[in-house]
């Protein structure tokens, strides 16, 4: 039987107004296992204070139940108040008789009684109580962000920048991500390789950044402050400690006929290829589905050429394994696919093209050199047709997206700006459903396209483009003007809708983080905890997230960085005590707990158990790693044995207060 | 007939810590007043509380069980008021197929900031139970003293 | 159809596939089947029947079966492979450790709509096709199958046979069945009706568990009722409240893991149609969040376990209450 000591709080006349504190304390000492009852008029003084650690020490309590405010108030105060006269915090309970009694009741007789209702049942839970301890695990002081983007590279900088190691994995040859192949960026046009490269070489010369490109994330295991990652390196048949990017290979080989990736297929690149100029690392990949070496055995030209000695066709895949404290998804976006928008024939004319694909044409290291051509005959085109929410805010979602990409209004501004200045004998029309500005300066930016640069703006959408005679007909719907408009353009620009990159999907699965149906990475707290992901130890940055441009990508990465640098500050990291427990005995290894839990802090392991006749039965259970577990009690629910309990809420707990209150 | 023969229903509210509790704490701030048959029970999210715990309190002689939780999507845990609302409608379809009446069970989002919502949901609630009268489809006449 | 599954069984285990074979077992009477495991030819030319009294669902056996050294082949109906498809996603079943073997149904009969029929006596009974030829103590009689059925199988959901190594009898389809039609009668009543329509069936409930202890989704280790800390151990129904209870929580910790095969209203001892609750579960959860069939498959969420951000409001059984 525990030793329970009950003190009632008048609050000064906050609670003893409405509540007969003599009588509540007087009721309440009758209470089974109540040694020691009174009231005070601030318990949470430090006289009060005093008062309870003398008590637990001369009547040696067990448990201490105090009625008063709410424990949204006070429950810390009076669990550090036990602790520090050597009482479990956790064998503590707060009966809240001031918001939930005093203040909402007027007549003193109903005040008191249910003020005596409720210290009954904060009672009854002490009883079950059980002390616990809150786990301590070890930080490691590392990080990993996954994915090279503008995202990637400022948390990591940020976070080296404050001492801690950073890995960067980035699955293409070269961090950078789509911001290398935007030519400007709004809503100031300056230049984005200008403002990003320096970003890339400080990321590749910053010692506590390393940076593992071509590879890509295997497997994740553990917890807050302990993953371990396995990172498959992918054989890039160049050894990146002799490569010194000089560039001859890229220029000797002689399979010619690769789509460049980088140019979105515009042009071609050769076999073994240096994504472009300023690329970081700046080291030769051997692109193992176009090398005549590595598919015939016959060629060789490279390895001939490379003064380094750096070609190396026998490379294989590499898995390493490392220690993390803490991971940040960046993984960024892509344009989604034009396979349903036949009606603007992207894939009948060359001269439809996408938003990005455009950024290239404009681009002087495009494939034009910067000069803005028909990529069907070279020509300069005359008339351009913009048409916006090509996939975004598509209702059902079956062909499009659901959603906002948020950055189209902004950049198809500045195509149709920039169009215009530099050719200015071009018609530039751009189609849009609403135009979204919302952003320092940006307004301002799209009325300048409109108002310096008379771009011709129309709201209504394209309804189709034909291709006729070398020419594009336009087809479309003026809304303001209430007509159907025709127009002979030389080119269709699609804002096409971003959506998360594909391996953003599996790597939540890894991560145990959730997602949201468009597979966008879902916060912790849409408003109060948006760069973190419910997954404790998992941050968020960039367009994963959700659609972002260049500022808030990096104001998000910062945000980020700044979280993870507090994680890795920590030695050690004080878990809630109050988790779910599996009771072995019970389980059925069903997985219910596991699917609900949010965070994957469950886990299942093969057990034996003796079995009747000395036999021994191999049995799943399930297991709930506390440092990772946040203590919401779903899985307990959905465990139908019950073996799936919660400290501090136990179902024991649980309905020994609802006896009481039921009495 | 006399004040104090008035049939007082006892009603269970289950709150979860982070919103619905804090919303109950709001309209005790706000000296909003609700009936003092509803007793709270603090749980860490609605998706803690087992179907067991209603009938428990049926059994022990509730009169109305109503939950309440975070609004979906606003949810401390993310996910944990939507496999509650999930449990609670089917539980709630199941006491209603027994010819339990439905009225007795309830769920309302309430959030840390509805401190009028949870007063006016509670009268309400208290009231609608009032109507129905004492719990005698669920209940346990051993637990009645 | 006997003939060919005792061959099988002899074969599989002559064969080596397996070191044993769960089946169903000759009882005192006919109609009197058990499952039993067989070891040997003779027990098998012995013991092992197949007929229309063989409804017993085999897979529940295959928890503890499968978890002994050695493999066991399992003869399962449609209705069967279904628990057996749940069992497994439930990490329940080692799959490695089972040969499944499917055999086709033509729906098991009900001992009780025999005797309504007026066959008593019965002895054996022939006949894999619509009519039945039942031989008792008074000569052969003969009866068309579908109406001596068990309720269950009058309203058959699938004769699709799951995930099995090989099958006997051909593969069944999915079938439009009218199995909702009681839950919404029920429905339709008012809830007065309702109660005291329930509280004449619950009320005869004796708690002899054997719906439980039947049902293969009430596998549990051990059960809630069984454990003193759970707070709602009973083991026999004291008074109205804990009939309810344990009918309630049993229905609710199976919802969307039933496969309704029916065997709790099979063996209940008191015909207290049981199977009702664990339908209105499924009922209402392929009206609100999309048809689910638990054993279907392998892969989709249990709707218990899973959520749609725009699920209904709990209110909806309030709303669906006041239509009628």
């Amino acid at each position: 039987m525990q030793k329970i000591g009950v003190f009632v709080c008048w609050c000064g006349s906050n609670i003893a107004a409405t509540v007969d504190v003599q009588a509540v304390s007087d009721a309440l000492a009758k209470e089974p296992g109540v040694v020691f009852s009174t009231n005070y008029q601030y318990m949470c003084s430090q006289a009060g204070q005093d008062m309870i650690q003398d008590t637990i020490k001369e009547y040696g309590l067990t448990g201490v139940v105090v009625c008063s405010c709410s424990p949204r108030m006070h429950e810390a105060t009076f669990r550090k108040t036990c602790e520090k006269a050597g009482l479990n915090p956790y064998m503590v309970e707060i009966a809240n008789i001031r918001e939930q009694c005093s203040w909402i009741h007027k007549d003193k007789e109903t005040g008191t009684e249910k003020a005596i209702i409720l210290g009954r049942a904060a009672i009854a839970k002490v009883h079950l109580n059980a002390p616990l301890t809150a786990g301590q695990s070890p930080v490691t002081k590392r990080a990993l962000v996954i994915g090279g983007g503008i995202a990637g590279i400022q948390t990591a900088l940020d976070i080296a920048e404050a001492g801690f190691p950073v890995d960067i994995v980035e699955t293409k040859p070269t961090i950078g991500g789509k911001m290398t192949q935007i030519d400007k960026t709004f809503p100031t046009l300056d230049c984005a390789a200008c403002i990003l490269t320096p970003k890339m070489v400080d990321a590749a010369q910053n010692e506590n950044i390393n940076i593992l490109s071509y590879s890509e994330v295997e497997s994740v295991k553990g917890f807050v402050g302990n993953f371990t990652v396995t990172i498959r390196r992918k054989a890039r048949y160049v050894d990146e400690t002799k490569c010194t990017g000089c560039g001859l290979c890229t220029e000797k080989c002689p399979q010619k006929k690769v789509p460049n990736e980088f140019n979105l297929g515009l042009d071609n690149r050769r076999a073994i290829y240096i994504p472009f100029a300023q690329a970081v690392p700046k080291v030769a990949t051997i692109d193992p589905n176009y090398c005549t070496m590595l598919k015939t055995g016959k060629c060789g030209v490279c390895s001939k050429v490379c003064t380094a000695g750096a070609i190396d066709y026998k490379q294989q895949d590499e898995l390493i394994e490392r220690e993390y404290g803490a991971i940040v998804a960046a993984t960024g976006f892509n344009p989604i696919s034009m396979d349903k928008f036949d009606e603007f024939a992207y894939s009948q004319s060359p001269d439809v093209v996408t938003s990005l694909e455009f950024e290239r044409l404009m681009n002087a290291a495009g494939p034009t050199g910067g000069t803005l051509l028909r990529p069907s005959d070279g020509t300069h085109p005359h008339t351009l047709v913009f048409v916006q929410c090509v996939g975004s805010r598509c209702d059902g979602g079956e062909k499009g997206k659901p959603y906002c990409s948020k950055i189209c209004c902004m950049y198809t501004a500045k195509h149709a700006m920039l169009t215009r200045e530099k050719y200015p004998d071009t018609d530039v029309y751009v189609f849009y459903i609403d135009v979204r500005t919302p952003g320092k300066n940006f307004d301002e930016f799209y009325r300048r396209a409109v108002e310096e640069y008379g771009v011709h703006y129309i709201k209504g959408m394209v309804g189709k483009v034909v291709p006729e005679n070398g020419k594009l007909k336009v087809q479309a719907s003026d809304l303001l003007g209430g007509q159907q408009l025709h127009i002979d353009a030389d080119m269709v620009v699609l804002a096409a809708a971003i959506e998360p990159d594909k391996s953003a999907r599996p790597l939540a699965t890894m991560l145990t983080a959730s997602m949201d149906t468009n597979d966008f990475f879902t916060e912790a707290h849409p408003k109060l905890r948006p760069v973190e992901s419910p997954t404790a130890g998992v941050f968020l940055s960039g367009a994963c997230q959700g659609p972002k441009d260049i500022p808030d990508t990096v104001a998000q990465a910062g945000a980020a960085a700044a979280k993870v640098i507090g994680l890795l500050s920590k030695d050690q990291l004080t878990c809630n005590p109050c988790v779910a427990n599996s009771n072995e005995l019970m389980c059925n290894g069903c997985s219910a707990c596991e699917k609900v839990c949010p965070y994957g802090a469950i886990t299942y392991i093969d057990k034996d158990f003796r079995g009747p006749n000395r036999t021994t039965l191999r049995r799943r259970v399930a297991q709930v790693n506390p440092a990772v577990c946040q203590g919401c009690g779903a899985c307990t629910v959905a465990c139908p044995s019950g073996a799936m309990d919660l400290k501090g809420f136990s179902n024991a707990q649980i309905m020994a207060e609802v006896d009481a209150i039921c009495k | 007939m006399q004040v104090n023969q008035e049939f007082k229903p006892t009603i269970v509210a289950f709150c979860c810590n982070w919103c619905s509790y804090a919303g109950a704490d709001l309209s005790g701030t706000n000296r909003l007043q609700y009936p003092a048959n509803v007793k709270i029970i603090r749980i860490p999210c609605s998706c803690r509380l087992n179907p067991m715990f209603i009938l428990r309190a049926f059994q022990r002689g509730a009169d109305g069980v109503i939950l309440c939780g975070c609004h979906p999507g606003d949810c401390h845990y993310t996910t944990g008021n939507y496999y509650a609302r999930r449990r609670m409608t089917l539980l709630f379809s199941m006491l209603d197929f027994l010819g339990i009446e439905r009225e007795r069970t309830r769920v309302e989002w309430v959030s840390a900031a509805e401190g009028a919502k949870f007063a006016a949901t509670m009268n309400e609630f208290v009231e609608t139970v009032t109507k129905l009268g004492e719990n005698k489809r669920l209940e346990d006449l051993r637990c009645k003293s | 159809m006997q003939e060919l599954i005792k061959a099988k069984a002899v074969e599989l285990l002559e064969n080596g596939v397996c070191d044993r074979v769960l089946g169903w077992k000759a009882g005192e009477f006919f109609y009197d089947v058990t499952p039993a495991v067989f070891r040997s030819r003779e027990e098998i030319e012995k013991d092992f029947v197949f007929g229309p009294f063989c409804g017993a669902n085999m897979s529940k056996y295959l928890i503890a079966e499968s978890r002994k050294e050695g493999k066991i082949a399992a003869f399962l109906k449609p209705c069967d492979t279904y628990s057996f498809q749940q069992l497994q996603k439930e990490h329940r079943i080692r799959r490695e450790n089972v040969y499944a073997v499917g055999v086709q149904c033509e729906g098991m009969c009900d001992i009780d709509a025999m005797k309504a029929a007026g066959i008593k006596g019965i002895l054996g009974a022939d006949g894999d096709g619509g009519t039945l030829t039942v031989h008792t103590l008074y000569g052969d009689k003969s009866v068309e199958r579908k109406t001596v059925l068990a309720e269950r199988c009058k309203c058959c959901k699938s004769k699709k046979l799951l995930g099995c190594d090989e099958i006997i009898g051909g593969q069944g389809e999915e079938l439009e069945s009218n199995r909702f039609a009681q839950v919404e009668k029920l429905e339709a009543m008012t809830p007065d009706e309702r109660f005291a329509f329930w509280r004449g069936e619950l009320s005869r409930c004796i708690r002899c568990n054997a719906c439980r202890n039947v049902c293969p989704a009430c596998s549990c280790e051990k059960c809630v009722f069984d454990n003193p800390a759970s707070g709602v151990e009973n083991k026999a129904a004291a008074n109205s409240f804990e009939e309810n209870l344990f009918h309630v929580i049993r229905a609710f910790h199976v919802a969307g893991r039933c496969t309704d095969c029916g065997e709790c209203s099979r063996v209940c001892p008191q015909h207290i149609p049981l199977h009702l609750l664990n339908r209105k579960f499924i009922k209402d959860i392929n009206e609100l969040y999309g048809d689910y069939q638990a054993g279907a498959d392998m892969d989709t969420r249990p709707p218990l376990v899973n959520f749609q951000t725009d699920d209904p409001e709990p209110s909806v059984v309030h709303e669906r209450g006041s239509e009628q």
